[in-house]
């Protein structure tokens, strides 16, 4: 689904990611662990096409096409969604509104008919009351006013009306109880199945407990410097980054 | 629809075709020589018929305007205007029409590619005979059009209807025949001929307009609705128009005006005048997209009006939206004159500016009455090398007391090279009075415009959007109709502004 070879950005000046190689099946959940200032974040800008960060070389292929050639509309587009660590306020912007014109573009892009707002508003209110969402969260405007525990469960409710066929989770888990912490993981679990695939970025292990992982990477200085099983994320919990990062420098 | 289709939709009619609504129609003009004097004022008279007052009151205003000069006080730049090198007078040259069936098929046509909801046309290809009621039903419920092409209104709608409840709603021109008392007490009684150089101006030379009086305790049955239209090339239009609501009577009042396309600039100089007497209720919205102009403002109109109302009686309301997206420069103040205790003044705004456009906007409340009450809500959007200005006035008089303003004024920029200026004058000479003026700044950010093109969205989208919510305070007081297409207009007015 993803294959990312050998990617380098930098942002200004600064060299972030010095040459990132990965490849996420479709179907399996990567997650990527990292000390703070590892890139992680940037990974997923990059992705997502943020023109804030220059990419100075490598390649990413995203089911066979190439990612880095596209705008950041054409890959969402395409199937890609990014989780935002920060979502952004919109003021004013009402978030069904916002939801369903995103919606629509990407099923235009598609090929797919454009949902009216009935249609709309049936799958909106189903999945933000699996995510136990109150049904105004959709009537206020985008993230506003949202606590950050609302601010992330939004996110996860536009992955689940966009159905992308990749999700990078960006620290989704950072500011979350541990009930909220469970309602997100269900949200992404739900979405699993063989055409969907997610890299999920997390300090922590504790969001693994519930959305277990097929493959762990670890991320230092811009670099991937370990991949392994969920095992290895239970490793760090105990052993902290420094092990781990000082054992590949 | 979704705003963001609609935005795609005009989007790509608009790159395709360029201005949309630049064609030109081909219909005989019977047009003035060129140049203003004190024959020119007479002409224009007798052309239209006058009794005698009246072309005194149009003398009175060019001597007025003669000895005045072009204000120069506005945050707006352009090359002087060369008065006596315009055309004062264009009008189809057939005679106005008796019925609709008289009405040229050219201009009907027109007002079908504008997408004019001109019931008649429905009419005219139906059935003889087949009553305006039938037609109200299909298509857009309940609106009557007064459409002014360059000077001459052509066809009133619904005027049967309207008359049943006693509502006059007219050409101005055929009120002066029709309803002479009306016209001559109320014209130029809110904005004197001598108000300022484009009033004076207009007063002068106004060719036509409408005119609408509501009676006594009569709620208008309808949205009245004109749409303004500047066709011939080089002919100032100047716009005159006067509504009056009697005690207890309230109407809602829509204008909207589209441009075609041209190479010289052109001026347009309207008044209107609206009364409103005790418990009397009048909404006046406008949607403003004349040509603009191109990149470099070439072209496009220069909009230079003076609108007021007086507010004469206990409890009347007058209330103006406006949404202006048009025009490569924009000199307007809406004004609410709040004599009649308890009186209430409202002004609504969305003032866009792109590539060179200039808008200086704003309102003028004059708290006169005790217990008056006003509010402003402004909305400036500045995107290219454009300047948006709000310039406000709120004087409170000694003897308002209990009078109360909440100003709100907030701009939006999008790119760094425009300008937004907030101008609020306040007077108060009554302690008891409350003002308050709030403003605010803020830009679209680029991380705004990232997290909704990695949802989907295209920037052009994006922007819609936010500009859509960020103008969404004023666009709720537009009756429906107004709302979609000031929304499609907000879009197209800052196509290219990003990226």
């Amino acid at each position: 689904m993803l294959s990312v070879n050998n990617l380098q950005a930098r942002i200004d000046d600064k060299e972030i990611l010095r040459g990132i190689s990965l490849d996420v099946p479709a179907g399996q959940v990567h997650a990527i662990m990292g000390p703070n200032g590892s890139g992680k974040s940037t990974l997923g800008y990059v992705l997502a096409g943020h023109e804030g960060y220059e990419v100075t070389g490598g390649s990413v292929s995203f089911g066979g096409a190439d990612l880095l050639a596209m705008e950041p509309e054409e890959r969402a587009a395409a199937g890609l969604f990014l989780a935002f660590q920060a979502p952004l306020e919109l003021p004013g912007v009402n978030n069904a509104n916002f939801l369903r014109t995103a919606l629509n573009a990407v099923r235009r892009a598609r090929g797919e008919a454009e949902l009216d707002a009935v249609g709309f508003l049936r799958l909106a209110r189903a999945e933000s009351k699996r995510l136990h969402m109150p049904d105004d969260m959709l009537k206020r405007n985008v993230n506003v006013g949202f606590s950050g525990g609302e601010k992330k469960r939004n996110e996860v409710l536009q992955m689940a009306i966009l159905r992308p066929k990749l999700a990078v989770l960006d620290e989704t888990d950072s500011g979350l109880d541990i009930d909220a912490l469970r309602i997100v993981a269900d949200g992404v679990n739900a979405l699993r199945s063989p055409e969907f695939s997610a890299l999920v970025i997390t300090h922590h292990q504790r969001l693994l407990d519930h959305l277990v992982p097929d493959r762990v990477h670890v991320l230092s200085q811009g670099r991937i410097v370990r991949s392994g099983g969920p095992e290895l994320a239970r490793e760090l919990e105990a052993n902290g980054y420094a092990g781990v990062v000082a054992d590949a420098a | 629809m979704p705003a963001a289709t609609e935005t795609i939709d005009t989007v790509q009619s608009l790159t395709q075709s360029g201005y949309k609504w630049g064609f030109e129609t081909d219909i005989e003009m019977d047009i003035a020589p060129k140049g203003l004097t004190a024959d020119t004022v007479r002409m224009i008279s007798a052309k239209k018929e006058e009794p005698e007052w009246l072309l005194e009151w149009r003398l009175a205003a060019f001597a007025a305007w003669e000895a005045m000069t072009e204000p120069n006080w506005a945050k707006v730049g352009y090359p002087k205007i060369d008065y006596q090198d315009i055309h004062y007078y264009a009008a189809p040259k057939r005679p106005a029409p008796k019925s609709l069936d008289e009405v040229d098929p050219e201009l009907l046509a027109m007002y079908e590619k504008l997408g004019i909801p001109l019931k008649e046309r429905a009419a005219l290809a139906g059935v003889e005979g087949a009553g305006m009621e039938g037609v109200i039903g299909s298509g857009n419920p309940d609106i009557a059009i007064d459409a002014v092409f360059d000077s001459v209104s052509v066809a009133t709608t619904f005027r049967d209807t309207l008359a049943k409840s006693g509502v006059i709603f007219c050409p101005i021109s055929e009120a002066v025949r029709e309803h002479p008392e009306l016209v001559r007490k109320h014209l130029g009684s809110v904005v004197p001929v001598s108000d300022n150089y484009f009033a004076a101006l207009n007063s002068a030379v106004f060719t036509d307009g409408s005119f609408v009086y509501i009676p006594k305790g009569v709620r208008c049955p309808m949205e009245l609705s004109t749409y303004f239209r500047i066709n011939a090339k080089n002919t100032g239009q100047f716009e005159r128009t006067l509504i009056i609501a009697d005690d207890g009577a309230q109407v809602s009042y829509l204008e909207g005006c589209t441009a075609p396309m041209r190479d010289e600039n052109q001026l347009h100089a309207a008044v209107v005048e609206l009364v409103a007497f005790d418990d009397a209720q009048i909404k006046y919205s406008t949607v403003q997209n004349w040509y603009p102009g191109d990149a470099n403002g070439r072209g496009g109109i220069y909009n230079f009006v003076t609108k007021r109302a007086a507010c004469r009686g206990a409890r009347s309301k007058v209330s103006w939206t406006q949404v202006e997206t048009g025009s490569a420069i924009t000199w307007k103040y809406p004004s609410c004159v709040l004599q009649g205790e308890g009186s209430v003044g409202e002004f609504y705004s969305v003032a866009v500016t792109n590539n060179r456009q200039q808008a200086d906007t704003g309102t003028k409340m004059i708290h006169i009455g005790k217990n008056t009450r006003s509010t402003i809500v402004s909305k400036g959007i500045s995107a290219g090398r454009s300047d948006n200005t709000y310039r406000g006035l709120v004087r409170i008089l000694p003897k308002a007391s209990g009078a109360r303003n909440h100003t709100q004024c907030d701009s939006l920029l999008i790119g760094d090279q425009c300008g937004a200026h907030t101008v609020p004058y306040i007077e108060s000479r009554n302690p008891t009075a409350k003002v308050e003026h709030e403003a605010t700044t803020s830009k679209i950010a680029d991380d705004q415009l990232f997290y909704c093109r990695s949802r989907g969205l295209s920037e052009e989208d994006a922007v819609g959007l936010i500009v859509n919510g960020f103008c969404k305070e004023v666009l709720k007081e537009l009756p429906m109709e107004f709302a979609v297409e000031a929304q499609k207009l907000l879009a197209v007015s800052l196509e290219g502004s990003v990226g």
